[in-house]
């Protein structure tokens, strides 16, 4: 797996906050570290990952009636992200959880609520065993807060009916280049067959750009993530060809600027979204979907695109670490790995995926495109203040880009300094 | 002799304690609601403001020192903050105004026994009664783009839609919110007409006053108390924001034009882990309601 390297340097201030008190919590090396039990863990409330979920607790607990797990969702919350800061502050965070958004570690590591997963004596070792090389990239300063568990690489998802009623080719769209995907969006509103070409979400959310201009930037670049070595990256000739590329959506009118009041998809309302493999299954009943690369102003062969990973951590609340270590290890095994692709269609973030499920994919076919493009996947860099920092470049994309109220150039110069301060620390 | 100082120290009971000690004993468990639910969180926050503060887990020890106005002086130096409390004002001054008329004119409509009083009754108060999540799907599918109101006005529906127009967001939230609002402040005004003696109005029509002035001078001066309450409550709920804009309109949109004191609240506080900014932000709103209601409540005790 080649993954592109985030910059992981997180300021010596933030270290300084997230170890002040919590030296010896955040470490592996504390009694808790050792201590072994009964344990909580929460898992995101997506169906097939639960099934995944309860079957892997089964297969511990039966081997383990010492040291029963016990699975439950995260809690209702307007985010996950929201549910986990808010049990970290009040104590009551699980041992694990198997849904972590890359975004959110620095804020939990600040808060002194994640264990160093680096401290336990073969933490380092194994994840990067897994991982290969890329995991490197989910590290700050050296430490490992969290296991890179899955990913769901960002492709462009289509309605073969609807490409077919607007006269393009379901099969090979020939959508590569910025130009062509335009024309194709036109001739798909023109024709009459949708109302819209593609519907990203127009919405505010600081998470938002991972679906729209963040997976078309990586592969604009070759996989460079939104803020290297502590400086913002996007003011650039390849950030401005992306927003460009995104504006002329809007202003065409390929895609609405309100938020569909229902699954867009589904009801046909619009025949492109930028999805993961998730979507097939999702979609299995409803649509026939297609799946094809993010577009390049060049069309360029073999494009990056956004990793959507989701990873799991372990909470300093927990009390029996040793516990927590051993069925995390359990559960990312090859075999558990292997359970999560065919019962969640995820991608594991792990070595020669596509040599090691072999069979599996040659049983799904559908799978094998989002095999080959988790080989070429970025992530959101680790970055302090990285939530402040994607909400800024929301409110700058937004003006500029979906609504046009400010010019690009502006968005893009004064976004960059914006998040320049904020990677700071 | 000793019954000097027993009735010192029932005078000094009574001083303490009331003539009814166990009225207080009654009223206690209200009064710890207030301190544990209202007092503590509002000491706590004006605490937060002041210092370089945010969350951490139980047990972890880390510096958050006193800073004085500065996160006063960043709130109140960023735009995006400054922009929600001037869209605040808009909604305020068409949300308030429109609220305390149409409650006011349809309470005194449905206490003219109109007929199928009690079907207006539920009608107005329905919308008060139903979760502002379902709600504002419903308007959202009335006020989208291609939604029905579009599709009634044809070539008059405007561009952008209203949802998506910064000049229309923040007036079709301060409409929606009116709308779902009335019916509680219709409530309010009915029991105060029923308190306007009948005898008023029997005299204003012997002086030959036709419903306009008996209205204006007898209806709306009978109500006033219930006036600057609703007044006060408009006020307050207008402030406190947070749902449609986060909703109705995309979290704050088109490009910040519905965005609310509130909403910048939940993101700086809640999802970006910067407390201490949201509370100085929830601190001035807090002064500036106040403000707003001691005007109201002067203004329409002048008037």
């Amino acid at each position: 797996m080649r993954f592109i390297r985030p910059c992981a340097l997180v300021t010596s201030g933030l270290l300084v906050a997230s170890c002040g008190g919590g030296g010896s919590e955040s470490g592996g090396d504390s009694e808790a570290a050792a201590a072994t039990g009964a344990i909580e863990i929460w898992l995101s409330n997506n169906e097939q990952e639960l099934a995944w979920g309860e079957s892997v607790v089964e297969a511990w607990n039966a081997d383990n009636p010492d040291q029963q797990v016990t699975a439950q969702e995260i809690p209702a919350g307007s985010s996950s992200e929201e549910a986990i800061t808010a049990a970290i502050t009040a104590g009551t965070a699980p041992c694990l959880v198997f849904n972590i958004a890359t975004a959110a570690v620095s804020g939990w590591v600040r808060q002194g609520g994640l264990v160093d997963l680096s401290s336990f004596e073969d933490g380092t070792s194994y994840i990067e065993e897994r991982g290969g090389e890329g995991a490197g990239a989910y590290a700050i300063d050296g430490s490992y807060y969290q296991l890179p568990w899955k990913s769901n690489p960002v492709m462009i998802m289509y309605n073969k009916t609807l490409f077919e009623e607007a006269g393009l080719d379901p099969e090979d769209p020939g959508m590569t280049t910025h130009e062509d995907f335009l024309a194709g969006a036109r001739q798909i509103v023109e024709s009459g067959a949708s109302d819209s070409a593609i519907w990203p979400s127009p919405t505010n959310e600081f998470y938002q750009p991972w679906f729209d201009f963040y997976p078309l930037y990586l592969a604009e670049t070759g996989g460079t993530t939104l803020v290297e070595e502590g400086a913002a990256t996007f003011d650039s000739d390849e950030g401005r060809a992306v927003a460009e590329f995104w504006a002329t959506v809007y202003e065409d009118g390929l895609a609405p600027k309100e938020a569909s009041t229902d699954d867009a998809m589904s009801a046909g309302t619009t025949a492109m979204q930028l999805a993961g493999p998730w979507a097939i299954p999702s979609y299995a009943e409803t649509v026939d979907v297609g799946f094809m690369p993010v577009p390049t102003s060049s069309g360029t062969e073999d494009v990056y695109t956004f990793a959507d990973s989701k990873n799991v951590s372990m909470f300093t609340t927990c009390e029996n670490q040793g516990t927590a270590w051993e069925f995390l290890k359990f559960a990312t095994s090859t075999d558990s790995d292997g359970q999560l692709l065919e019962l969640t269609g995820q991608m594991p973030l792990r070595t020669d995926l596509a040599g090691t499920y072999a069979d599996y994919f040659e049983a799904n076919p559908d799978y094998v495109a989002f095999a080959e493009q988790a080989e070429r996947v970025g992530d959101v860099p680790s970055i302090p203040n990285s939530v402040e920092a994607w909400q800024a470049f929301r409110d700058g994309y937004s003006a500029a880009v979906i609504f046009g109220s400010t010019s690009i150039e502006d968005f893009l110069s004064q976004t960059s300094t914006e998040v320049d301060e904020l990677a700071q620390g | 002799m000793t019954a000097a100082p027993a009735a010192d120290r029932v005078r000094l009971r009574t001083r303490v304690l009331g003539a009814q000690p166990i009225g207080g004993l009654f009223a206690l468990p209200y009064l710890v609601f207030v301190g544990v639910i209202f007092a503590y969180p509002l000491g706590f926050a004006v605490y937060i403001a002041f210092h370089d503060y945010f969350f951490t887990a139980p047990g972890v020890d880390v510096a958050k020192p006193f800073v004085g106005f500065d996160n006063f002086v960043s709130v109140l130096t960023d735009p995006q903050v400054l922009r929600s409390f001037r869209n605040t004002a808009v909604f305020l001054v068409i949300n308030v105004p429109l609220t305390v008329v149409l409650a006011l004119v349809l309470a005194t409509a449905l206490d003219s026994g109109v007929r199928w009083v009690s079907a207006y009754r539920i009608a107005f108060y329905v919308p008060y009664l139903t979760a502002s999540v379902s709600l504002v799907g419903v308007w959202m599918l009335l006020f989208s783009s291609g939604g029905l109101v579009n599709s009634v006005l044809g070539p008059l529906a405007p561009s952008p839609s209203w949802l998506i127009n910064s000049a229309l967001a923040m007036p079709t939230i301060a409409l929606y919110v009116t709308w779902k609002q009335l019916g509680f402040y219709i409530l309010l005004y009915l029991a105060a007409l029923q308190n306007v003696p009948r005898e008023r109005h029997e005299s204003a029509m012997t002086d030959g006053a036709n419903a306009w002035e008996r209205f204006v001078h007898v209806t709306v001066p009978g109500v006033r108390s219930v006036t600057t309450l609703v007044l006060i409550l408009a006020i307050i709920t207008g402030a406190n924001l947070f749902t449609e804009p986060y909703l109705l309109t995309n979290g704050g949109g088109p490009d910040g034009a519905s965005a609310t004191p509130v909403l910048l609240i939940y993101q700086q506080g809640i999802q970006q882990q910067n407390p201490d900014t949201a509370a100085a932000i929830g601190m001035l709103l807090v002064i500036v309601v106040g403000l707003l209601s001691l005007v109201a409540n002067r203004v329409n005790r002048e008037a």
